[in-house]
């Protein structure tokens, strides 16, 4: 991929040098995906003094009593006394946490063990967050083939289950759209169809988001709740986003979600496999999109959507394995991209047999 | 000391007036409080009790915003000539100006906080205790300069109330080279305020060059409309004396802003239909409607109607100059801006979607009630603001010391 000049890259220059200044650690946005972004881990003491600074701060802002309790409360098991009290005390730590690029290991395994607590005392499920990071040497990819795909959308209810999509509003992250042979215009198609698939002289095309290895959205995110992983997932801290839906405008493939009320699920579909950065309960107010189902692709699964899909349409797999699927996808078939003029270089390729 | 004393002055100048001021001061409380209610309802339920959606992720909160980044921009036309020419036919004008930029910025910072899903997470902007995410977010530089136009525009006519109020003349050392930053920091509130949007390739409808310098220029159409709305009730209100100069002049900046303004709608137009692609899609929706979906049609065509209007008579030299005719004119004009600008350039933007489909967008009676309670807080401040200024400027809010002001 060659570099075009931007003016956003001398903006990005900047902030490395002020943010080297600062010893905050480098972020992944701007930068391609295959680049080696520094971790948390690699920051150390720096990042540990800040966050302590950011919560002892905070404390003081809002109350002395409660950030009292933040700073002696750590061992003592939550479970045991009345739960209307921790579920409050729970839920100001959380609100007094920083960012999740910041955070020190430990202090991530403190609000994880929080929000495994909330979600235990709000809706009865015992989860699971795990906060795996990526796996060095892989870069996701996906590949979608129009031939195949017959509209049947076992992807998009597979994707609704998995990622603890809200009910409610019926939040998707798939769209399949229903296309009028003979052009790819999107303005023609049909994402709301209604009948049986496959319908004549149509075919079918799935969005969702594309992991732009140059993403639109990550740099206009005022507070950077959104950001690059090195294995190209772009994520969401939710707890960090404020909800101004900056990125939702920046997005050219509509693939992110807002939560406009309090998420629902359902406590006996409630997916208890969760990930940090991917398909733990959302709060209102917080953007969300699809990280290629980062719970499942960082533990060596294909993403919900690719398993459900029963045409074989959809191929998943790491770009820098020269062996993989998704590179035999990409070397031997003939294989397109939206919106190419962008320049935003999506990691999601349409293909046919 | 001193300044407690000022401070209480001004505190009594604002508080006390006739029936019909408070008749106005309370009307415009319980508007307040009406939209304080319904940005309660909007608290406990969510975004969800709006008109928005995925689709139309902003909608007359962020309009209101744009529109007022523009108005608060404005002031700029008062402060230059008065503070740097040495026009002293503006001098008494120039308070009212920077009382409107604090008030429309004061509405701006208010539907920026409105329209936040996470208002609690606001300390994640504050640089050191949050992640400030400069110089990569337009929105971020946004935030910094809007925060730093609304310090200057507090403390320059801070400075020179508080100094006729001891019955001193300003140095114009200590605050001239404010004044002369506040000139090009005016500029870039709304040249930033473009940018955020401009700067959007996924919105085809936004992202053009020529939006900054629209944004400039119906701002400096609809800012001194809206001052020579307020200065003629000033005139029929109080006894404070402004001259017919200090209004022909502004008329002046407001005609050749919206003549400037109409030619590049022009502009704008012409590229986007003499030969229409599909980024063309939002414009078409905008001016003629997208497959039976045509909300925004007649809105579009109301506003820019008025704004064809407004600029004939204030473009008429025998028009302009008759007082009957100049203040409907400025009135129309500034309505059609904040048509224009407002739900007429946020809105289309998000239809259709990237993906083409179409979902249209109507406020709800929430965003309304909120929408009427910011207008009425900036209305509030700014009446509040006025009053103050006047009351020091007449010299009936003056230091016990100070020498009798020769006015």
């Amino acid at each position: 991929m060659t570099r075009k000049f931007r003016l956003r890259d001398l903006f990005t220059l900047m902030a490395r040098g002020s943010e080297a200044a600062s010893t905050a650690p480098a972020s992944a946005s701007g930068c391609g995906a295959a680049c080696s972004c520094s971790t948390p881990e690699d920051s150390g003491h720096s990042v540990l003094d800040k966050t302590v600074d950011r919560r002892r701060a905070m404390g003081m802002l809002f109350g002395g009593a409660a950030a009292a309790a933040t700073a002696t409360k750590s061992a003592a098991s939550v479970t045991q006394t009345e739960p209307e009290k921790d579920e409050k005390l729970l839920a100001w730590e959380e609100q007094l946490k920083g960012n999740f690029r910041l955070m020190t290991e430990r202090e991530r395994a403190e609000t994880i063990d929080r929000l495994e607590q909330l979600t235990l005392i709000r809706h009865g499920v015992d989860v699971r967050i795990r906060d795996a990071g990526a796996i060095p040497g892989v870069l996701y990819g996906y590949a979608f083939n129009i031939s195949r795909c017959k509209g049947y959308r076992n992807c998009v209810e597979a994707c609704i289950k998995e990622n603890n999509l809200d009910r409610k509003t019926g939040t998707q992250y798939i769209r399949i759209f229903e296309m009028e042979g003979g052009q790819v215009t999107f303005e023609d198609g049909d994402a709301e169809y209604f009948h049986q698939v496959p319908a004549e002289g149509h075919f079918y095309m799935g969005t969702q988001c594309f992991q732009c290895a140059n993403p639109p959205c990550v740099d206009v995110c005022p507070v950077g709740a959104t950001w690059q992983e090195p294995d190209g997932i772009t994520v969401v801290d939710y707890d960090w986003c404020i909800g101004c839906r900056y990125c939702e405008a920046a997005c050219p493939y509509w693939a992110r979600r807002f939560n406009w009320s309090e998420p629902e699920v359902p406590a006996e579909e409630i997916n208890p496999n969760q990930h940090y950065l991917g398909n733990r309960l959302r709060p209102k107010g917080a953007v969300e999109k699809c990280t290629f189902c980062i719970q499942r692709s960082r533990q060596g699964q294909l993403p919900a959507c690719a398993e459900a899909c029963p045409t074989g349409a959809r191929v998943f797999g790491n770009l820098l394995d020269p062996n993989s699927e998704i590179r035999y996808v990409l070397e031997h078939k003939r294989v397109f991209r939206l919106k190419e003029d962008l320049g935003t270089e999506p990691k999601f390729w349409y293909y046919m047999d | 000391m001193d300044f407690l004393r000022f401070l209480r002055g001004a505190l009594g100048a604002a508080t006390t007036g006739g029936r019909t001021y408070h008749l106005w001061m309370g009307v415009l409380t319980f508007i307040i409080m009406v939209g304080g209610y319904a940005y309660s309802v909007q608290l406990r339920e969510g975004l969800i009790v709006t008109g928005m959606s995925d689709h139309v992720s902003w909608g007359l909160y962020i309009s209101n915003f744009t529109f007022l980044v523009g108005l608060a921009a404005a002031a700029v036309m008062l402060v230059l000539p008065a503070y740097v020419l040495k026009d002293v036919d503006f001098s008494r004008a120039v308070l009212i100006g920077e009382g409107v930029a604090v008030a429309a910025l004061t509405m701006c910072l208010c539907f920026v906080v409105v329209d936040l899903g996470g208002p609690q997470n606001m300390w994640h902007l504050v640089p050191v205790l949050g992640y400030f995410n400069w110089p990569r977010s337009m929105l971020a530089w946004d935030v910094l300069v809007l925060n730093g136009y609304l310090a200057l525009n507090l403390l320059i006519p801070l400075y020179i109330l508080y100094q006729h109020y001891h019955g001193r003349e300003p140095q114009r050392r200590k605050y001239v080279p404010f004044v002369y930053l506040s000139v090009f920091w005016a500029v870039s509130i709304h040249m930033v305020t473009a940018f955020l949007l401009a700067g959007l390739p996924a919105r085809p409808f936004w992202n053009t060059g020529l939006l900054g310098p629209r944004f400039l220029a119906s701002a400096f159409a609809a800012g001194p409309a809206f001052i020579i709305v307020t200065l003629h009730f000033i005139r029929r209100m109080t006894t404070y004396r402004i001259a017919n100069e200090t209004l022909s002049k502004l008329a002046m900046i407001a005609t050749v802003a919206a003549q400037v303004n109409l030619i590049m709608l022009g502009s704008e137009i012409f590229k986007e239909f003499y030969f229409p692609t599909h980024h063309s899609e939002s414009a078409r929706y905008l001016f003629f409607g997208l497959h039976e979906h045509n909300a925004l049609v007649p809105w579009i065509w109301t506003s820019i109607s008025m704004n064809v209007l407004a600029t004939i008579v204030l473009t008429l030299h025998p028009l302009r100059r008759d007082q009957r005719l100049l203040y409907p004119a400025c009135l129309l004009l500034f309505v059609a801006v904040w048509m224009e600008k407002g739900i007429g350039l946020i809105i289309p933007g998000f239809i259709p979607s990237p993906l083409g489909e179409i979902v249209e967008y109507m406020p709800t009676w929430v965003e309304l009630a909120v929408t009427a309670g910011i207008w009425s807080l900036g209305l509030f401040v700014f009446t509040a603001l006025v009053r103050v200024a006047l009351a020091v400027e007449t010299g009936s809010v003056r230091h016990p010391g100070a020498p009798i002001m020769q006015d």
